[in-house]
């Protein structure tokens, strides 16, 4: 499995997403490494394919596949929690649910 | 960026399609100005705050503004018929404008979306930061907003007068 995690300084949600990551893959008994990448620039977010930050994929899948389309952008990304709040980080649910 | 210590003029275009300046609000005991934006998800899971703050001390005539200074040409979703399609579908009751110019946002020294800077009949400074302490309503311990108008209102010092903005940065044009 691989697990990538693509994030933009500027948006303060990457440490929240990633120590819920890091949490989710434990919790499942995933001793996975995370490839980490900073995009840096918005030639490195349309190189990506980074619609914003925090951005997950697993196995090449986007944890939000909905949110997968919006343009690459140097930004923060707008999840949506299970009750549709929005939110700069995405659920826990949503994160178990991609896992293979 | 230093923050500003008195309310900036301003003359900006609001999503009802006037323009709205700093001499219409002169008779708010407390305005407040937000710096926001529509696609930002920390400005998402406080708007609804904000907005309700407004109607809560709209009788004692505590205005609060939103302003929006994004570079529109990077991030579309900020344009200004995006910010009127926005605020239609969040029914704001607070007045939302358009800082294309970015010469407000500037003047505060806004860094974050959504900043607030509350000011006192005087126009002087009283209050700038963050809304509350938790962008998960449920989990918030510490009104920061509220508590600076009420301290305004009251012609009082806020007990807490400064707070780092959580969010989105503002989107400078290069």
């Amino acid at each position: 499995m691989k697990v990538e995690f693509l994030f933009w300084e500027g948006c303060p949600s990457y440490p929240e997403a990633r120590e819920l990551l890091e949490a989710v893959l434990t919790e499942h008994g995933l001793e996975q490494p995370i490839d980490v990448i900073e995009v840096l620039t918005q030639h490195d977010a349309v190189r990506l394919a980074f619609p914003g930050s925090p951005t997950i994929r697993i196995d090449g899948r986007d944890v939000d596949e909905a949110g997968a389309l919006s343009p690459p952008s140097l930004t923060c990304r707008v999840y949506r929690l299970p009750d549709g709040r929005p939110s700069p980080v995405p659920s826990r649910q949503q994160l178990e649910e991609a896992l293979p | 960026m230093s923050v500003i210590e008195t309310a900036p003029a301003f003359d900006l275009p609001g999503v009802d399609r006037r323009n709205h300046s700093l001499a219409e609000y002169a008779d708010a005991p407390v305005l407040v100005l937000v710096q926001s934006c529509n696609h930002c998800p920390y400005v998402l899971a406080w708007e609804d705050r904000i907005n309700e703050l407004q109607r809560q001390y709209a009788g004692q005539g505590v205005r609060i503004v939103a302003i929006s200074s994004n570079d529109a040409d990077a991030y579309p979703a900020d344009s200004f018929e995006a910010m009127v399609e926005h605020a239609r579908e969040a029914t704001y009751v607070i007045d939302y404008l358009y800082d294309e110019s970015q010469i407000v946002a500037r003047a505060l020294g806004a860094e974050r979306t959504p900043e607030a800077f509350v000011f006192d009949a005087d126009r002087a400074l009283v209050y700038h930061g963050a809304v509350d302490d938790n962008r998960n309503e449920a989990d918030v311990t510490a009104h920061y907003l509220r508590d600076a108008i009420e301290a305004a209102l009251a012609g009082e010092t806020p007990p807490v007068a400064d707070t780092a903005p959580v969010g989105c940065t503002v989107k400078w044009r290069s």
